[in-house]
């Protein structure tokens, strides 16, 4: 076995339960239920056999829409995040449990009160990533209807967090709580809070935006930022960005975590990895999928096409509004400029040009050479960690504990064992400053 | 034909809110394996379900969530918090309760409750709060639309068809277009139906305010009455307006809430089986909500003198028999509104 090298930076985990979309593979006969409890405990259990730091629940308050019905391709279907959440408390007993809810959509004394909940049910095991969002069509399903701009959407979301860390401060462990008020730009509320600060103090906040705007809040506020690069160049140039925003509030590079979403896929062999990657992604990107995804490109009813053949000729139309319910390509000329430059460069079809363009996979090879590519990334600071996004529920993490997790122990990156209960613990990260005056 | 009317026992759990009595058993801030040995106590004894009282003023945890908690710890008691209806978001509401049955396996109810305090409405800070009828008629609003969408996804909806690339059936999945005086929803739910279809929605309707509410929309209604008269004469209203909205009355069950100390009474858990067996025998009642004075202390009394006598004199359960809360109360699972009529023969 290695000797122990403890200078080595550690590595941090999280396993994201499967999504709905085109990731998770569900024509897969090994492919179970995306809502029934037992593969949330599942895959909970998974990960925390595998001594990761949390378990990932993402959000969606909408169903997907496409051209004006409701997308049936992908799985769809999920239950609300913190009551999940809150029964897998039950069932784990060191597993961080993120919950990603929506800044928009919600107030912050019923949210601060319902997470401050999930973090003394779970004796400290609470994380928040928090969203915005900005579609008057989710706000279909609110009261407050309508939307909010770009710009709104973050200084809402930044008031609201720092909102529920008022709250959290307002009744200290073992002391009398006292009265709170708050009134800023979005909102104006006062009065007493009736939970016991959390165990963690604050539970752990994640941040999920890239834009400018997202990294500043993320460097002002968040514990951990669930990033979108799993490329080493990309990685790197995001990490030295966002932690060199981190001086400005005062904060040291080890109190913001980066862990970008990351897919894998294992093999015996590199070439049996290969292959498997490929089936995959043909699983991923079905002959409908494939059509959707130029559509969703496009912006165009593009069903007459054959999904085996050439790429259309005409050109996107950029103020569709075909898609509903899901982040809008940014710049779809130059994606679909692309998207023919790799057609044409490879002879590929419609089918053939998605797969390649989207089905990515981020590590693919043996164990081992996934484990050395993991370590690899943290080692050169393109990023800090990974959560994890297995295709199949929810079993789509088994061989990566079993086969992955013992060498990046035996590589001295990774905890052996737990050796805090809070999830702040797992993560090294330190007990939030008391902000509520003398306790 | 006569049939025996089975008789429905549940008891509220949440610690009192203004803490335990000093000197009395159970001191302390409630411990999650507290609340746990609790509801193990009450399932062991037949109990149809628990309740978990909340407010946004009241201190303690989030009920819905407590109950999340302690549901992988239970197996057969049906779980039913208090959710208010004034300062929340019905989509997030219904959400939550959809998904508490999913977790508990179809133990999940939801007592609809209001915010009528001005402080509540300033931890809010977007409107004060109206008068009891507008927020009740709110509730009732919340309530229908709950309903709505967790019929939005009929049960069959998930096809998983490989031939043709599709997961769910869009033609199954259903807008619910929901406008009312305070809110509007687009539908459907981001849940799939739930194991009970819908969950069983109890509704205290002590307040006259409340009883329109009830009568629309509870499974289960909550009364309190000083005699059985009084109470027989609440059910038989109940029992009028419910058919008045073309509900069958045979679906709703009534049960008397009441508070009690059982420490204070000598005699007290026998006298209490005693009356519970006259007003259940009587017609005036289909069960009783017992809520205790002092959990710690009270339930387990409650268990062994009240639940256990009613069972050994055949008016109680010896055990649990199904698996869901409507099971346990003797309601059907409902056939989705939205589902083609004649589709559940």
């Amino acid at each position: 076995m290695t000797p122990p090298r403890p200078a080595r930076k550690q590595i941090h985990l999280a396993a994201h339960f499967p999504g709905v979309n085109s990731t998770t593979v569900w024509a897969d006969p090994r492919s179970g239920s995306q809502i029934d409890f037992s593969s949330f405990e599942h895959l909970a259990r998974t990960a925390e056999r595998g001594l990761f730091d949390f378990f990932f629940l993402a959000e969606g308050l909408r169903l997907r829409e496409h051209a004006g019905r409701i997308h049936d391709l992908d799985v769809v279907g999920r239950p609300e995040s913190i009551t999940v959440l809150n029964a897998l408390a039950a069932v784990t007993d060191r597993l961080g449990l993120a919950a990603t809810v929506s800044a928009t959509f919600n107030e912050p004394y019923e949210l601060a009160r319902r997470l401050a909940s999930l973090d003394h049910l779970s004796g400290g095991r609470a994380a928040w990533n928090v969203v915005t969002s900005s579609d008057a069509f989710t706000g279909e399903n609110f009261r407050r209807g309508g939307f909010l701009d770009r710009n709104d959407r973050y200084t809402r979301a930044a008031e609201f967090v720092a909102t529920a860390r008022e709250l959290w401060d307002s009744w200290p462990e073992g002391g009398e709580r006292r009265r709170f008020a708050h009134h800023g730009q979005h909102f104006a509320i006062e009065g007493e809070v009736t939970v016991e600060r959390p165990p963690q103090g604050h539970p752990v906040v994640i941040q999920a935006g890239d834009s400018d705007e997202g990294r500043e809040f993320a460097a002002s506020a968040a514990d951990v930022i669930f990033s979108r690069h799993s490329t080493p160049e990309a990685g790197r140039a995001f990490h030295a960005d966002v932690k060199r925003r981190l001086g400005r509030y005062g904060r040291r590079p080890e109190e913001l975590k980066i862990m970008p979403a990351v897919t894998y896929v294992l093999g015996e062999t590199e070439a049996e990895a290969r292959e498997k990657a490929a089936l995959i992604s043909r699983q991923q990107v079905s002959p409908q999928n494939a059509l959707l995804a130029l559509e969703q490109v496009w912006g165009r009813d593009l069903s007459s096409y054959d999904p085996d053949g050439p790429l259309p000729d005409v050109d996107p139309e950029p103020d569709s509004t075909l898609v509903q319910g899901r982040v809008r390509v940014a710049d779809p000329l130059a994606v679909a400029a692309r998207w023919r430059a790799l057609s044409e460069a490879k002879g590929l079809s419609i089918r053939e040009t998605v797969v390649e363009a989207t089905a990515r996979h981020s590590f693919v090879g043996t164990p081992a050479s996934v484990a050395a590519a993991l370590e690899e990334h943290v080692a050169t600071d393109a990023a800090d960690g990974f959560i994890l996004v297995p295709h199949l529920t929810p079993g789509g993490l088994d061989d990566f504990v079993d086969l992955v997790v013992p060498l990046l122990q035996e590589r001295g990156v990774f905890r052996t064992e737990y050796t805090g209960t809070t999830l702040r613990s797992h993560l090294g990260l330190p007990a939030p400053v008391w902000k509520g005056g003398t306790p | 034909m006569t049939r025996v009317r089975p008789l429905h026992l549940a008891a509220e759990i949440a610690p009192p809110p203004a803490g335990p009595a000093p000197g009395s058993a159970g001191t302390g801030p409630r411990t999650v394996a507290g609340t746990v040995a609790l509801a193990r106590l009450a399932e062991d004894a037949g109990l149809d379900f628990l309740t978990h009282d909340d407010s946004f003023a009241r201190p303690g945890l989030d009920a819905l969530a407590v109950l999340a908690r302690i549901a992988p710890e239970t197996r057969a008691i049906g779980l039913v918090p208090t959710v208010t209806t004034t300062h929340t978001e019905p989509f997030h509401v219904q959400a939550a309760v959809a998904t508490l049955d999913w977790v508990s396996r179809g133990r999940a109810g939801w007592r609809v409750a209001v915010s009528p305090g001005a402080d509540e409405a300033r931890l809010f800070g977007r409107r004060p709060a109206p008068p009891a009828a507008e927020l009740w008629q709110e509730a009732s609003e919340a309530a229908e639309v709950a309903r709505l969408l967790w019929d939005s996804w009929e049960d069959d909806a998930e096809i998983r068809d490989v031939a043709t690339g599709r997961f769910v059936d869009r033609r199954k999945l259903h807008h619910v277009g929901f406008e009312g005086a305070t809110f509007s929803v687009k539908g459907p739910s981001i849940v799939p139906r739930p194991p009970q279809g819908n969950p069983v929605v109890v509704v205290d309707a002590t307040r006259p305010a409340a009883r329109e509410t009830a009568a629309r929309h509870a499974d289960v209604a909550l009364i309190r009455a000083s005699s059985p008269e009084e109470a027989a004469a609440l059910r038989a209203e109940l029992h009028r307006a419910a058919r008045a909205h073309g509900r069958d009355p045979g679906l709703l069950r009534v049960l008397l809430t009441l508070t009690a100390d059982l420490d204070a009474r000598p005699g007290g858990p026998a006298a209490l089986a005693g009356l519970v067996a006259d007003w259940h025998g009587g017609g005036a009642v289909d069960g009783l909500h017992f809520v205790p004075a002092v959990p710690e202390r009270d339930l387990p009394r409650f268990a062994a003198g009240v639940a256990g006598p009613l069972r050994d004199r055949g008016l109680f359960r010896t055990a649990h028999e199904g698996a869901t809360l409507r099971d346990h109360l003797g309601l059907p699972r409902p056939v989705s509104q939205y589902a083609p009529k004649g589709a559940d023969a």
